[in-house]
């Protein structure tokens, strides 16, 4: 589809014709417009599901234009002013204040974060419901697999630069995490704080990738996301391929163009969506301590911790991974243990198109097996994202564990309980459910 | 030009040592941007001792004090407080101290170098979370019933007791760390130093 050839445009003879062909002669203009948008066929037969792809297209804009305009007022500097506060609090507040707009732009962006979250967690949803990641489509998989990862890496690195109490120690933990690795792990640790405490080597840095280094591999990551997509050509809630069945003219039968239908589509997801994030922008942009943790309101503090710290609530399901390893194995230390299972409990869905082995994609044709498995690995999921919110108490430690085994329980053995299910026979064309 | 039969196979070898030698260029080209990622000299150079007054530190109070950029604490421990490590030797991991957490001077019972005074880093050694005071037995803190007084780390909830040993079966794998200290005079300790002038 997005490969195919398309013919170089010919002008009517008009100015702005005349204009488009010697585009077109020079730039592939019309061939991207049609590959990717106009000619692009995806199934007629998308739900809901469908909309938080280019919802999070959406946000990734949000945050790139408002990162923009916080940069131009925001100063990375842990040093403290007249007034004995840290001069990068000091210019959040500044922001919050005194810049005309930038509350608005700074809210927009905090909730952006947690808005980006929201979405993309639905768009992997949506995955595992069809079976959006099985074969062609790994590459595209793999490509959100990585987008994930460095979408994690900026939210932790941008969640340090208000230099609030809740940054400052997060950053100390996660950064300590590191340290649990063997051999390398104290060394490795100083490198990425670049001192031998989080201090302001520590936030330039954190500054600097989370303002270039990793939006741009962010861009470039959802750019190979969505080519590898309009390669194979999308998925749909059926899990079959429309190109199997294609008319005269190499169409797919149950296929329609990207533009307009889907765009049009999308225009309402979109409206839709901006509804409920003002909802959250103009009336709780703090979104009940989940979105920006009361903590992070009082400037970091080196010698103290805060009584109760908490990551956001984003990562906390691989939080409470981490915190329900307690065992030693092999001679090394539970906290190692944990670092990495809460590293295996995120990198483990780019496996995913290699441990399903069922038939069938979609869950419309999968039977009470993989029914089940879902709605305990979601329930597990909330369960551990909750806890992770939680002090630790003996309960919590207990429960955590039960469902960090699901969790990958889920994974793991998945390549023999995907193969097990009653499966429904799955139909030749879409259906319009 | 596999397919047109004849390979210059000069040419080639020609393009293989070139991609190393660039490929050799292009790792040597990354040690600069690391080394640029590790502490600086200011930053290696910020270590520097720390004197403090204890005059004012009462029987059961404690002060902290910012060394290399973090927490240290100075608790002076009445007699009940040092009473409560030797009840505990059972319920710590490392009673004795025989993990290399403390300079051999405060390798003792009481981790110290004077009984009573105790001179700790105030950062847990599971992930370097700052410990909350829970000097108050049981349950005035929110601890269980046999808490008998030390610190709490609210991450991940290791304890410790006033001698900075932590309890057993917690996540932090040893006990915190006694820094380098000297007693200047009865009323001054140096941090940072272990002998005066040193």
């Amino acid at each position: 589809m997005a490969g195919g050839n398309f013919e170089k445009y010919k002008s009517d003879g008009s100015l702005p014709g005349n204009l488009l062909e010697w585009v077109d002669a020079r730039f592939p203009a019309t061939s991207m417009w049609k590959g990717h948008l106009s000619e692009y066929y995806c199934p007629k037969n998308f739900n809901f599901w469908y909309f938080f792809g280019s919802l999070a297209l959406l946000v990734l804009v949000i945050q790139i234009v408002t990162g923009i305009f916080l940069t131009m007022h925001y100063k990375p500097d842990a040093a403290l002013n007249a007034s004995g506060v840290p001069i990068a609090f000091a210019s959040v507040e500044y922001i919050m204040r005194d810049v005309p707009g930038g509350w608005l732009i700074r809210y927009m962006h905090s909730t952006g974060a947690s808005a980006f979250f929201i979405v993309v967690y639905l768009h992997m949803f949506r995955g595992l419901l069809y079976g959006s990641y099985r074969k062609p489509r790994e590459l595209t998989w793999l490509f959100g697999v990585g987008i994930f990862l460095v979408l994690m890496g900026e939210a932790f690195f941008g969640y340090l630069l208000p230099w609030g109490q809740m940054s400052y120690w997060g950053a100390q933990v996660i950064v300590n995490l590191f340290g649990a690795i063997p051999v390398i792990g104290n060394d490795l640790s100083i490198l990425i704080r670049g001192d031998f405490v989080v201090g302001d080597a520590t936030l330039n840095r954190f500054f600097s990738f989370h303002v270039i280094a990793f939006p741009l591999v962010l861009v470039g990551l959802v750019a190979a996301h969505v080519l590898a997509l309009h390669e194979t050509g999308s998925n749909n809630p059926d899990g079959i391929e429309i190109k199997a069945n294609k008319d005269a003219n190499g169409i797919p039968l149950d296929g329609i163009p990207f533009h307009p239908y889907y765009t049009v589509k999308d225009i309402v997801g979109v409206v839709v969506f901006l509804m409920v994030f003002s909802l959250v922008l103009f009336f709780a942009p703090e979104g009940a301590g989940y979105f920006l943790e009361t903590p992070n309101f009082y400037p970091a503090d080196p010698l103290k911790t805060p009584n109760h710290i908490a990551p956001v609530w984003y990562f906390t399901p691989y939080y409470s991974i981490l915190r329900a390893i307690v065992w030693n194995f092999f001679g090394l230390d539970a906290k190692f243990w944990g670092v990495v299972a809460m590293g295996a409990s995120v990198v483990i869905f780019a496996f995913l198109p290699w441990l399903d082995r069922s038939p069938v994609k979609s869950i419309r044709y999968r039977g009470p097996i993989y029914k089940t498995m879902l709605t305990l690995f979601v329930i597990c999921f909330f369960i551990l994202g909750y806890l992770g919110t939680l002090s630790p108490s003996p309960m919590g430690e207990l429960v955590s564990q039960v469902c960090t085994v699901f969790y990958f329980g889920f994974f793991l053995g998945m390549p023999w309980w995907s193969r097990m299910d009653k499966f429904k026979p799955v139909p030749e064309r879409v259906t319009m459910k | 030009m596999s397919k047109q039969g004849k390979m210059d196979c000069g040419r080639r070898r020609l393009i293989v040592a070139t991609a190393a030698v660039g490929g050799v260029g292009a790792i040597a080209a990354l040690v600069p941007f690391v080394s640029s990622l590790l502490p600086s000299e200011r930053a290696k150079a910020a270590g520097a001792p720390v004197e403090v007054d204890i005059s004012k530190l009462e029987p059961g109070q404690m002060m902290t004090v910012e060394w290399r950029g973090k927490p240290v604490w100075i608790i002076n421990r009445t007699k009940e407080m040092l009473e409560t490590l030797t009840k505990l030797a059972d319920a710590v991991a490392d009673p004795k101290s025989e993990k290399n957490m403390q300079p051999a001077y405060a390798q003792n019972d009481t981790r110290s170098i004077k009984p009573e005074m105790m001179v700790v880093v105030g950062i847990c050694t599971h992930l370097g979370c700052s410990p909350s005071s829970k000097f108050k037995s049981g349950a005035d803190e929110g601890m269980p019933g046999d808490w008998l007084g030390g610190f709490l780390c609210p991450c991940h909830g290791s304890t410790f007791d006033f001698a900075g040993r932590v309890y057993k079966s917690k996540p932090a794998p040893t006990n915190l760390e006694v820094p380098p200290h000297v007693y200047l005079s009865d009323t001054r300790i140096m941090i940072g130093e272990d002998k005066k002038g040193a």
